[in-house]
């Protein structure tokens, strides 16, 4: 089976642009970036159909000098279903605008409670008699509300 | 009428009974109730009926619109995709009903219900058309299905919460999604078809390496799916906001799908590398070890939960990995259970916030007395899933663990005391929880309960609350509203019955598994050996023989890894012509079952 060359540095180009997006923080950049790696990747199904030939039609082209049509099927399938992914996550990015002003992915609970301990550690560490007061205070905060800045969405959920 | 015609229902009717819904709107509740229901019990009765047949007369097929393969899409019901829709069903249609029971305790017959319903038929039909694909492209439709109605579901209401960790979930999905179309493309590339009985003969004609790479994409796509451990720190995030109807049944089956889709790519497609194997080997005893220690750390129940279930995981791909039909067996029980199980602990879970308020074992405790039925709801699932002898969890570890012996490898080894291990981390785990959360004396854990409410209730991050459909808080301390004690008693009674029937259940889990090694069945049914459609319009292909080692039923006896001998000792001749279309037409044509 034969590739074209165009269609290969395309596919490399889309999915490498695609993961750069996606490893972005803002959802709409994500959001792009899912658009290019689906773009990719329905480029490389459609060159897994071997080199361009004549259209798959029966009475016009000779047998032996037709495209697979298979891979054109699939590939308008997964468009369909990259275009309702995209539509759920522009209103995902809106949603998350709307409730917080902003549209960027959060952190894992479980990453910012251990991020807080450890500060609550570092804290009792440190600290001598004066600032055990200090390491209370923190331990109660990872308690009750660990990090306020980032956090303010949350709370006000619950 | 033949049962090879029902086959395609358990996809058909819930869809059309979704768009019913959506058409007639939020208006008469009771017509609602009367469709869901119906739509997802004549799922349950034709998935027996699928069982029955598929047990007695082999895989039922169906070929849609008539196309034959390798062209048309077919719908395949073997034993093992018959058994694991029939268990899907049951347990679609508890939560359905606890769903009800929620929605009319909480007063919700308006707007979030007129979503969450048809959306939750759609999600049945997706995880059912998982179940029966006989395509590889049309597994990926199945998940797709599964997964927008997923995302909708996850983010349900869109409170802060639930959109934070529906973020995270609908990114890493839609990431193995295109994982899987990307292994899809190259699967279609090196074989020129996607239809699994297809690909089950031309795999083998391929260079080992391309085999590898394959085998090693698709394993990734789906290992996202299951949660298998590199991959599996988005659940704990993502799943215990939302509502508990829906934890439930992502807990339960969207899992077990991707399990369910690594079983089949482990026996159909790619049945003989041992590199693999041991890959898997090594990454279900991480899954397990990795995912009970952080569910013995947590102390939010449904948290805790999550952290289970991403353990548990580990033991069905231990099984896959053994490979033997014992492991096999062992590992679709186990499935089996663990959704009945996982799903069940998941409604308790929705039930202890709405009795106590919060599902953190901080912060309530005493709840035996207040709700003592609950109380024993919770302990039966929870000894279930720790793997108490009378129990079919341990049932299940028993089988595994007696796989793992027969194979005898030290890797296996190292695995069967993993899994020990790991059935008593899940005892202490969750028996922790129990003792917190109903036995200790209210007065311990009151005094933070109510420090919390007077800081107007903001709880911490581990505190996941706001568990109505439509994302309101819940009334706290409200009477169990009495459909979803019913469906969650009669999922722990499903749970115990694999206990009661364990002696057939087995048999039957035992000859899907030897169904699963020999693949000429599966090959057989979907292309019997008649004439295969062919691209260029003849009706004759080239004869395929099936090579003595193309079923593993031989090694049985024995050492469970005898039987994978490399596929390229006995290849039969590659086409020669180079074009991709061509090849099409030497699907299987003439299909002999090789003598073992």
């Amino acid at each position: 089976m034969s590739v074209s060359a165009v269609l290969a540095i395309l596919v490399g180009v889309l999915v490498a642009g695609g993961v750069i997006l996606l490893l972005e923080r803002s959802l709409t950049r994500v959001l792009l970036g899912a658009v290019l790696l689906g773009n990719g990747i329905n480029v490389m199904i459609l060159a897994m159909g071997g080199v361009a030939k004549n259209a798959p039609i029966i009475g016009q082209s000779a047998k032996g000098d037709q495209n697979d049509p298979l891979p054109q099927v699939m590939i308008l399938t997964s468009i369909v279903i990259t275009f309702a992914m995209t539509a759920f996550l522009l209103a995902l990015a809106y949603r998350s605008w709307q409730l917080q002003g902003h549209d960027e992915v959060q952190d894992d609970v479980e990453d910012r409670l251990v991020a807080t301990r450890r500060e609550a550690e570092e804290l009792e560490d440190t600290g001598a008699d004066a600032d055990l007061e200090a390491a209370e205070d923190a331990r109660a905060a990872v308690e009750e509300t660990p990090s306020p800045d980032d956090d303010a969405a949350l709370t006000r959920d619950a | 009428m033949s049962t090879a015609a029902l086959v395609p229902l358990p996809v058909v009717l819930p869809l059309i009974a979704a768009g019913v819904k959506f058409a007639i709107g939020p208006r008469l509740p009771k017509l609602h109730r009367a469709i869901s229901v119906g739509t997802l019990s004549a799922v349950l009765l034709v998935a027996v009926l699928l069982l029955v047949a598929a047990d007695r007369h082999g895989p039922q097929v169906a070929a849609i619109g008539d196309w034959r393969p390798p062209v048309g899409i077919v719908l395949v019901a073997d034993r093992l995709s018959a058994l694991m829709l029939l268990i899907s069903a049951a347990v679609t249609l508890c939560v359905l009903i606890y769903s009800y029971g929620q929605g009319s305790a909480d007063d919700e017959e308006g707007l979030p219900l007129a979503v969450f319903h048809p959306t939750y038929l759609v999600l049945s039909a997706g995880i059912s058309n998982a179940f029966l694909a006989g395509d590889l492209f049309n597994l990926y439709v199945g998940f797709e299905i599964l997964l927008v109605s997923s995302y909708v579901l996850i983010t349900l209401g869109g409170t802060a919460s639930r959109i934070r960790s529906g973020t995270t979930y609908v990114i890493v999905s839609l990431l193995s999604s295109l994982l899987f179309l990307a292994a899809i493309g190259l699967v279609y590339g090196a074989t020129g078809t996607l239809n699994m009985a297809d690909l089950a003969l031309k795999l083998r004609e391929l260079d080992p390496n391309i085999r590898l790479v394959l085998e090693l994409s698709l394993l990734l796509a789906f290992g996202i799916k299951a949660a298998v451990f590199p991959m599996s720190a988005w659940l704990p995030d993502s799943y215990p906001t939302a509502p508990a109807p829906v934890t439930a049944v992502f807990a339960g089956l969207l899992t077990k799908v991707g399990v369910y889709a690594v079983i089949r790519t482990e026996t159909l497609l790619f049945p003989d590398d041992d590199r693999v194997a041991a890959v898997l080997m090594v990454v279900a005893f991480l899954t397990m070890v990795v995912g009970i220690l952080g569910a013995v750390a947590q102390t939010d129940v449904k948290r805790m939960l999550s952290f289970t279930l991403v353990s548990h995981i580990g033991y069905m791909i231990f099984g896959v990995a053994l490979g033997s039909r014992l492991g096999l067996s062992g590992a679709i029980f186990y499935a089996i259970h663990h959704i009945t199980i996982q799903t069940t602990l998941f409604l308790t879970a929705g039930m202890i916030e709405r009795v106590a308020g919060s599902t953190s074992s901080e912060k309530i405790g005493g709840l035996a007395k207040t709700a003592p039925l609950l109380a024993i709801l919770f302990f039966l699932p929870a000894m279930n899933l720790a793997g108490i002898p009378p129990f079919s969890g341990f049932i299940g570890k028993l089988a595994l663990i007696q796989g793992g012996a027969q194979d005898g490898s030290w890797l296996a080894w190292v695995l069967v005391a993993g899994s020990v291990v790991t059935s008593l981390l899940t005892l202490y785990a969750v028996g922790k929880a129990w003792s917190r959360v109903f036995w200790r004396s209210p007065r311990v854990a009151m005094p933070s309960a109510a420090a919390d409410d007077a800081a107007g209730g903001s709880g911490s991050p581990n505190d996941v609350r706001g568990a109505t459909l439509g994302g309101r808080d819940i009334a706290r301390g409200g009477a169990m509203p009495r459909l979803m004690t019913a469906a969650t008693a009669a999922l722990v009674v499903l749970g115990l019955a694999f206990t009661a029937v364990a002696g057939p259940l087995t048999d039957l889990t035992d000859r899907a598994a030897g169904e699963l090694r020999t693949r000429s069945t599966y090959v057989e049914a979907v292309a019997p050996g008649t004439v295969v459609r062919t691209a260029d319009g003849s009706t004759e292909g080239p004869p395929v023989r099936l090579p003595a080692d193309f079923d593993r039923t031989s090694s049985d006896a024995g050492d469970p890894f005898s039987g994978r001998i490399p596929g390229a000792t006995a290849l039969p001749p590659r086409p020669s012509s180079g074009g991709r279309v061509e090849q099409q037409g030497v699907g299987a044509s003439e299909i002999e079952r090789g003598a073992p």
